[in-house]
Order: C-alpha cells, then sequence, then structure tokens
C-alpha cells in the first residue's frame, strides 16, 4: 500500500485517523457515525445540494456540508451532538416534506426509504406547512425503459442525472424548471432504455424512479436480502437476492469496488425470473422399463454409483458455466477413473454494453457467470466436440447444460446417461438416472469472473421439492464410490477443490467473504490431480 | 451622475462622468476623452504592479460583496501553467440596481479598457462580459464598441501593439438572476445550466472551463481604469469616512424619491444627503419609511437608521444592513411593506435554481405565507415561523440567494411588525396577492 498522509480528527467524540483528502461525510462512517445525506453517493460527483449532511466543525462558524468538506487534522466534527446542525437537518427534513405527497402506505421505496428513515430519525413531528397550501403536482411520467417517474415524491438530490451523466455519459436526464417547480426532465427523443439505466432506481433515495418490473410488488419489509453474484455474463457483478415467499422478486447491486462498484446492468436485474421457473425437476427419477419414476435420493444416489462403478473407459460430461465450482470439480472427482472428454457452452452474444464511466464494467458478450471457473477446472468449451464424443462413451454426465439442440435419440444410443439438472428438458428423459439440482438462488457457491475473481454466492430461497445443490449430489456420489467423506457444506467442498487445483491454491470460503479474491497470478489452469 | 439628470453639486463624478455624452460611446470620442491612455500605460508594466496599485488603492467589489478587488486578482497563479480568464459580470439583475447599465450605455469603452487592463493584471488572455439577456440596448453598443476596440487594435492577439494578447468576448445571458452569481456564471458561459458551484474549489483555482478565473463586477473593473490613471493614493484619498472603504460608488436609488437614478457619490457619504439633496427628497407630502439600501438582498433601514446612515460598506453595515450592490429602494410611508416583502421573496422563489433545498422550498413557501397574511388569513404564529424559517434559509446553502430572499423579509418583521399584525389582526383590508 502506497504511503498515504494520515490526519486525525474526532467525530462526535470518536478519533478517527483517515487518509488526507477524505470527507467528513466519509471519515464519519469510519467512526461509526452515520451523517444523513441525500445528494451524495460514493458512486457518483459530489453536488453538495441537499445541504442534508450539514455538520458543526468547532472553530468553524458557518456549519459545513459533510460531502464536500475534508477533514483537517486536529478538527473536531460535531454530527450528532451539535444542536446546530440537528436543527438545520430538521429544517431541511420540513422543507423536503412540505411538497412530498406522504404516500408512504402506497409507494414502493417505503420502508427503504431514506426520507422516511431520517424524518422519523430526526425530523419534526408535524409540519408547520399550511395544510391549505397546494403541494407541487406532476403527473407521473413513463421515462422509458423499465423506469417510472413519480416527480411528486422526487427531493430533486440529482443522483438520477448526475448517474446518466458521469457514470452513463449518455446525459438524457436533467433538472427542468426553477425553485420549487423543478422536476427531473428527460430528454425528448431518447428514454432511459439504456443497459444500465435501471440503476437510478436503486439510486434515488426517495420512491420518485421505480422499476416498473418491481411496481407494487412487494413491501421492503418482507424482503430478506441474500448475498449472490450475477449470473448474467462473465462480469461477476455482485448483487443481492431479495426474495419474498420463497421467490426472488428483485436483484439489486451489492457494492464491490473491484468488481461493479455500486451498479448492476439491466440484463443481470432480470436474472430473476429464472430462478423462479416452475417447471422445475423436484424429485430424482431412474429409468425402469422405459419409464422415469420417482425415487428417493438413495435409490438414485445408489443407481448412479452402480453405472460409473460398472463403466469405464471413455466418459464424457456437458457442463453448464452457470454451475459452481465446486459441482464443476467433484463433477470431475466422480469420474476420475475415466478418460473424461469435459465440456461446456456458453450463450454468446455480440457486443459489450460498457457503463461508460466505470472502466472495466460492462455487459459482456459471454452471457454465463463462470466460464473461467469451467475453463480453470479444465472443462473446454466445444460443446460440439464433446457431443461427437458421445458415441463410444462409456458414460455422459450432463452437468446442468439445457440439452438445446441435443436430441434424445442420440443420448439413448450412448447408453449410460446421468442427467443432473434444475429442468427435464425432453433430451434428457434418455437419462438413466435423472437427479434435481438447485439453481444460483437455492445454494451456496462459487464462479470465477473474467478476472479470474473468485466469488461466494450464497443461498437465498430453499430448492424445490427434493432438489439439492450439485456439489451435494455430486459429493455424495463419491462417497458412494468410495471416493471420500460425505461433504457438509460448499465450504468444504470449495476446501477439496482447492486442495486438488492448483490454479485456486491458498483459497478459502473465509478468505473469499463476500467480496471474493482474485486467484494467485500465474496459477495454471486445470486439475493438479 | 444619473442621465439624464445633471450631475449634483456633491457627486463625486469620476465613473459617471461621460454619461448622456453619446460621443464618448466611439473609440475617437473616448480617447479624446482620454480613454485607452491608462491601458497603454498598464500594458507597459508588469501584472504585479497593477495588482499592487489596485490592492493600495483600496478598490473593494462593487457587485455586492465588497471582496477587496487587488486580493482576490493576487488569488490567481503567479506561475501561468494553463489559460488564465477574467469575467466582467454584467449580469446586472439585483433589483434597484442599474449601474452598470449605465456605464454600458455610456462608456463602453471604459469597461473595455478596465476588462483589458486586469487581463493584463492576472495574465488572462480571454474576457468574458457576461450581459444580462434583458439589456438589450446595452449589449448593442458594448459590441459596436468591442468591434471597434479591436478594428482599432486595442483588442486581439497584439492589444494595442504591445503583444499582449486579450480577447473580449460578449456572452449574452438568458435571464436568469442566479447567473449573477459568479459561480453560476461561470456553468452558463461553459453552456451549463445556471448552478452555483459548491466552493471550494475557488474560481481562482478551477474557474471557467477548468482554468483559474477572476470574476468582477461592471463597475470593479471600470473603476480599475482611473486607479490606474490617477494612482492608488488619489483613489485612497476618494474617502469620507472608514479607510476601508474607498474611491466612488455608483447608487442607484429607486423608489418613492423625488429624482431617481444613479448618483456617484464618494465612499463614506451621507444617506440623508443622498436621499434628501441630490434625489430631492421623498414625493409631496410624503415622509421617508424604509430603505433597502443594496438591492433588495439585503436588510431593510427603517427612518431613523437610514438618515443616520453611512454610504460606504462599514456604515451600512453598522447601521443593520449592507450596501452590497448600492441599489437603494425607497419606500415612503404609503408603502405596504408586507406587500413588498411578498414580491420580494416571490422573486427570489422564482429565481432559486432549484438545487439547495432550504432555498428551492424556503422561498416558495415564505412567499405562501405573505400572502396567506396580505389575504387576511395569517396567524400571529406566521410570523415566528417566517423568521424560523429565514434562520434556516440563512449560511447553509451553496449561494446566497437564500440567505437574499430572508434577509429583507426578517429585517422587515423585525422592523415594522405592526405592518404584519394589522393584516393579521384584520386592522387592514386584506389585498389580493399578486398571482
Amino acid at each position: 500500500m502506497v504511503d498515504q498522509e494520515l490526519v486525525t480528527c474526532t467525530i462526535d467524540g470518536v478519533e478517527v485517523s483517515v487518509p488526507k483528502g477524505t470527507t467528513i461525510l466519509e471519515a464519519a462512517k469510519q467512526a461509526g457515525v452515520l451523517v444523513p445525506h441525500y445528494c451524495y453517493h460514493p458512486g457518483l460527483p459530489v453536488a453538495g445540494v441537499c445541504r442534508m449532511c450539514l455538520v458543526e466543525v468547532e472553530g468553524v462558524p458557518k456549519l459545513q456540508i459533510g460531502c464536500a468538506t475534508n477533514v483537517v487534522d486536529g478538527q473536531a466534527i460535531l454530527v450528532n451532538e451539535s444542536r446546530q446542525a440537528k436543527e438545520a437537518r430538521k429544517g431541511v427534513l420540513e422543507f423536503l416534506l412540505i411538497n412530498h405527497p406522504l404516500d408512504c402506505p402506497i409507494c414502493d421505496q417505503a420502508g427503504e426509504c431514506e426520507l422516511q428513515n431520517y424524518v422519523f430519525q430526526e425530523g419534526r413531528s408535524r409540519t408547520r406547512y399550511t395544510p391549505t397550501f397546494a403541494k407541487r403536482f406532476n403527473p407521473v411520467e413513463d421515462f422509458g425503459g423499465d423506469i417510472l417517474y413519480v416527480p411528486n415524491r422526487c427531493i430533486l438530490c440529482t443522483r438520477c442525472v448526475r448517474f446518466m451523466e458521469h457514470a452513463v455519459e449518455e446525459p438524457i436526464l436533467n433538472v427542468s424548471e426553477r425553485g420549487d417547480r423543478a422536476f427531473i426532465g428527460v430528454h425528448p427523443d431518447h428514454g432511459l432504455d439504456h443497459p444500465w439505466s435501471g440503476n437510478v432506481v436503486d439510486l434515488c433515495p426517495v420512491g420518485s424512479l421505480l422499476s416498473k418490473d418491481f411496481l407494487h410488488k412487494a413491501r421492503a419489509w418482507e424482503l430478506d436480502h441474500t448475498p449472490s453474484v450475477c449470473t448474467g455474463c462473465s462480469q461477476g457483478c455482485n448483487v443481492n437476492l431479495d426474495t419474498r415467499a420463497q421467490a426472488v422478486v428483485r436483484v439489486r447491486p451489492r457494492p464491490n469496488l473491484d468488481v461493479n462498484r455500486y451498479f448492476i446492468c439491466d440484463h443481470g436485474r432480470m436474472t430473476y425470473r429464472d430462478m423462479n421457473r416452475g417447471d422445475r425437476l423436484e424429485a430424482p427419477l431412474l429409468r425402469d422399463a422405459g419409464e422415469l419414476t420417482a425415487v428417493d435420493w438413495d435409490h438414485a444416489l445408489a443407481r448412479a454409483a452402480q453405472i460409473v462403478k460398472g463403466s469405464t473407459g471413455k466418459a464424457v460430461i456437458l457442463a453448464t458455466p452457470f454451475a459452481s465450482n465446486e459441482a464443476l470439480y467433484l463433477a470431475r472427482r466422480v469420474l476420475e477413473r475415466f478418460q473424461v472428454t469435459a465440456a461446456f457452452r456458453a450463450d454468446r452474444v455480440d457486443g459489450e454494453h460498457p457503463l461508460a464511466g466505470v472502466p472495466g464494467l460492462a455487459v459482456r458478450g459471454e452471457r454465463a457467470p463462470n466460464v473461467a471457473g469451467a475453463t480453470l477446472l479444465g472443462y473446454r468449451d466445444a460443446f460440439g466436440d464433446a457431443l461427437g464424443a458421445i458415441e463410444g462413451a462409456a458414460l455422459v454426465l450432463i452437468l446442468g447444460d439445457s440439452l438445446d439442440g441435443v436430441n434424445r435419440a442420440q443420448l439413448e444410443q450412448a447408453g449410460n446417461v446421468i442427467y443432473l439438472g434444475t429442468t427435464l428438458p425432453e433430451a434428457a428423459r434418455a437419462a438413466r438416472v435423472v437427479v434435481p439440482a438447485t439453481n444460483v438462488a437455492e445454494e451456496d457457491g462459487t464462479f470465477v469472473n473474467r478476472d479470474r475473481r473468485v466469488q461466494r454466492y450464497l443461498q437465498a430461497k430453499p430448492g424445490p421439492g427434493m432438489a439439492r445443490p450439485a456439489w451435494w449430489i455430486l459429493g455424495e456420489l463419491a462417497v458412494e464410490l468410495g471416493l471420500g467423506d460425505p461433504l457438509g457444506s460448499a465450504d468444504e467442498a470449495f476446501d477439496e477443490l482447492v486442495e486438488a487445483t492448483h490454479a485456486f491454491r491458498g483459497l478459502s470460503y473465509r478468505q473469499l467473504g463476500v467480496r471474493g479474491a482474485v486467484l494467485p497470478e500465474g496459477a495454471g489452469a486445470g486439475v493438479t490431480a | 451622475m444619473g442621465y439624464p439628470h445633471a450631475p449634483h453639486d456633491k457627486e463625486t463624478v469620476v465613473l459617471s462622468r461621460y454619461f448622456g455624452d453619446a460621443e464618448a460611446r466611439t473609440y475617437d470620442g473616448w480617447t479624446k476623452r482620454g480613454g485607452y491612455q491608462a491601458l497603454e500605460q498598464a500594458l507597459g508594466t508588469d501584472p504585479q504592479v497593477v495588482t499592487d496599485a489596485v490592492k493600495a488603492s483600496g478598490l473593494r467589489g462593487r457587485g455586492g460583496a465588497g471582496f477587496p478587488a487587488g486580493v482576490k486578482w493576487d488569488f490567481m497563479p503567479k506561475q501561468k501553467s494553463k489559460p488564465h480568464y477574467l469575467c466582467c459580470n454584467a449580469d446586472e439583475s439585483e433589483p434597484g440596481t442599474f449601474k452598470d447599465r449605465e456605464i454600458m450605455r455610456w462608456t463602453p469603452h471604459a469597461l473595455i479598457e478596465g476588462c483589458a487592463i486586469t487581463a493584463h493584471a492576472i495574465r488572462a488572455e480571454t474576457v468574458y462580459v457576461y450581459i444580462r439577456g434583458e439589456f438589450t440596448e446595452p449589449i448593442r453598443i458594448m459590441q459596436a464598441a468591442l468591434d471597434e476596440a479591436y478594428k482599432r487594435g486595442v483588442l486581439g492577439k497584439n492589444a494595442m501593439g504591445t503583444g499582449v494578447p486579450i480577447d473580449v468576448y460578449i456572452h449574452r445571458g438568458a435571464g436568469a438572476y442566479i447567473c449573477g452569481e459568479e459561480t453560476a456564471l461561470m456553468n452558463s458561459i461553459e453552456g451549463r445550466r445556471g448552478n452555483p458551484r459548491i466552493r471550494p474549489p475557488f474560481p481562482a483555482a478551477v474557474g471557467v472551463f477548468g482554468m483559474p478565473t477572476t470574476i468582477n463586477n461592471v463597475e470593479t473593473l471600470t473603476s480599475v481604469l482611473h486607479i490606474i490613471t490617477h494612482g492608488a493614493e488619489w483613489y485612497k484619498g476618494l474617502s469620507l469616512s472608514n479607510p476601508k472603504s474607498t474611491g466612488t460608488k455608483l447608487m442607484s436609488v429607486c423608489g418613492h424619491v423625488a429624482r431617481p437614478g444613479n448618483y456617484e457619490i464618494t465612499m463614506g457619504f451621507p444617506m440623508q444627503d443622498l436621499i434628501y439633496e441630490m434625489c430631492g427628497g421623498m414625493r409631496q407630502g410624503r415622509a421617508l419609511k424604509a430603505v433597502i439600501p443594496g438591492g433588495s438582498s439585503v436588510p431593510l433601514l427603517n427612518r431613523e437608521e437610514a438618515e443616520g446612515c453611512v454610504l460606504d460598506y462599514e456604515g451600512v453595515v453598522a447601521a443593520g444592513s449592507m450596501l452590497g450592490s448600492g441599489g437603494m429602494i425607497v419606500f415612503d410611508d404609503s408603502a405596504d411593506l408586507v406587500y413588498q416583502m411578498m414580491r420580494i421573496a416571490k422573486f427570489y422563489a422564482h429565481e432559486s435554481c432549484a438545487q439547495c433545498t432550504q432555498c428551492r422550498e424556503g422561498t416558495a413557501w415564505t412567499v405562501r405565507i405573505l400572502q396567506k397574511i396580505l389575504a387576511g388569513q395569517g396567524e400571529m404564529q406566521d410570523i415566528d415561523l417566517l423568521l424560523d424559517l429565514g434562520e434556516q434559509m440563512t449560511g447553509k446553502t451553496i449561494c446566497v440567494l437564500s440567505d437574499s430572499c430572508a434577509a429583507p423579509v426578517g429585517s422587515a418583521i423585525k422592523k415594522f411588525p405592526l405592518e404584519f399584525e394589522a393584516y393579521i389582526k384584520g386592522a387592514r383590508r386584506p389585498v389580493a396577492a399578486l398571482a
């Protein structure tokens, strides 16, 4: 780390040392003090307009805005312990509410609204605004894309305007009009249809910019938030899966300065739909007398083990780059006796959609989360070759591949087919054993993004029926085959992978945390075993 | 001297000497009156010498804040690593102020000369004269003078043949009061929405187009050439009171006086003499009630305060207000101050740029309360509310527009509480608020 000059100050009596040039607001975060704010957002240029973050700096007559004032060595800063600053913030809150409709009961933001929160925290209990005075009224406007604008709720913090101007670099939003007539205006010829524009909904501190997709779907306090990794492309943006009643209802960015800063793209936001599919495999199936019959896990695993034990020679794994590293590793482990052709295929589209203001962040053409992981674990991006190798293979393990374009007859000829997946495509009916796996929202696991960052995703909701994580299924199969002890968690599966795989050396779940870790430089690809 | 008035004996005519003298508008007329000698002299000296002279003269910004001009210039980097800019603030929109308009109408070359001298002093090669959009006639006259100055070699890549490059551009405003705020003015020149910027960084470090910039008022820049011509000592001597306020000041007097107009006084001149002698006193049979001394943005003075007030920066502050731009609005005893305050507040509510919460919402709320009082529906607690809003609107925002709304309203409540109470208690007939 570069030597940085530190300055030391006290914030509400708590002493902190921060690099020179740190703002009061950021320094206060380190002291455990939240300076209330609206317009400030760490991912956007400072505007200094909401005046909510006014704090008292000892020896300075006027209150200072925490977002734009740098800490000076030896300063004493008062946030919650300054009567003057609290009065000023109370004033700002009262001003913000005079034109606010207070329609929280029908507002999507209620429960996660910064206006609501701060008013409850330090606002007045009653307004002094005469009830007969009219409030500003502008009709709801469709901003295009997924976004609705409710101007009456707007507090004109300009986060959305700055996002479009400085992050997207397509300034199609502005502040129109002046004074209390002001509102957010949209370019007459362009809607908010940029692939990254959905972020304005997250950035909006109030319920003024809303997602049409999420409109009136859930109340914020009913939602659970689970850290996950976006499966939309190989960028590996960190997200939270918001769930309600065992369904994912929304995907929102989870800040990670090394991957996606504070943003995700609109494509990634829509990935939740697949996580809630209704046509899921819910029980293990065995093919007896030409019919697939539901069985329990013991039978299914025993049969699978029997098939593996009874085969020898060549094997093919058709994997999906949506599978976790743990599953990809274990699939190879259970077939280690075989001469394996392991392949995957990923959807690819032409062109990337970068977020211009954030270098290195884009919707990637490679529309799968774990292409890098699969490659590191010895899977080749040569699905066609692998499909060709089915003929003459003693065993075919299908690990989550969609089997699009693969016909049932082809697999039936292959004979020993074990299918592991979330749904049951027609071709999969050719398998002798079908086992139901969970999807990304239903299991713990890791992906490797295109920049070789290994990142964890956590289980957000239960899997359907008897579906189990692929690492558990393959781990149990390994036990049946006498290849090891049962795996109690994805954590243990990862440890085993790390031990066996040179490229992942030294990593652990603890080390990955929720931010991930980059694979060591120069680590070769492929399993060492 | 305020055209069409003849100069009053007690005026000190420096800036306004040629007001009403159409010939002074032309290059030939201006040089005949000694024009461009100061510029020639300045271009022949080191920029720092010019800056030091202005510093020594004690010239303070005439736009309202009264910041020492030479000190401001000194903030500009001495070692030039980027282009420097000078902006002339000719966006004179302060209600009650009309001095810059007259300077530009009658002595455009004086302003150009002042700009060129200052540009040299701060090592700027480009000057933007940001003129209020409504000033159609001054813009026309300034443009004609500018064209002439270029033609005669006063400006351009080789100003006055000295090799110094000075380019002057006129930028026409589009009608926003806030663009007279220096950082909003810079945004406007850049083609952005005229929103004030947060400081720091200050314009001397990061100004227009991100370059070091100095912004001065028309009257300030025009005063510079007289300091160069007559010397800092002479200018410093133009002071009747506090030595920190030097030179002459154009006072734009409007309202209920017999002869409204521009009057050029020496700093420290008594307000009483300005109103009763130069302006011919109140209208027939009327008495002085209140004065807003520095454009609508400052607290008003009641009769006693006004009559005892000395017109310089410190004197007006001592009387309880500010000299501001020198736009004096005089009210006689027929004035309805509640209505006047509503009108002023309405102006600010209309002109608020909508950035800061207190200003955007507070100015409009103030108007509504005042309208409610005027309509006879006010309550006594509205007065406290107005004062409290004023408190919230003062010193908490990026620029001083909301302070400017709160100051006159708050001072009117404190100095003329009975006027407000009369409406609230029904002693006065309600008036329909201006829609």
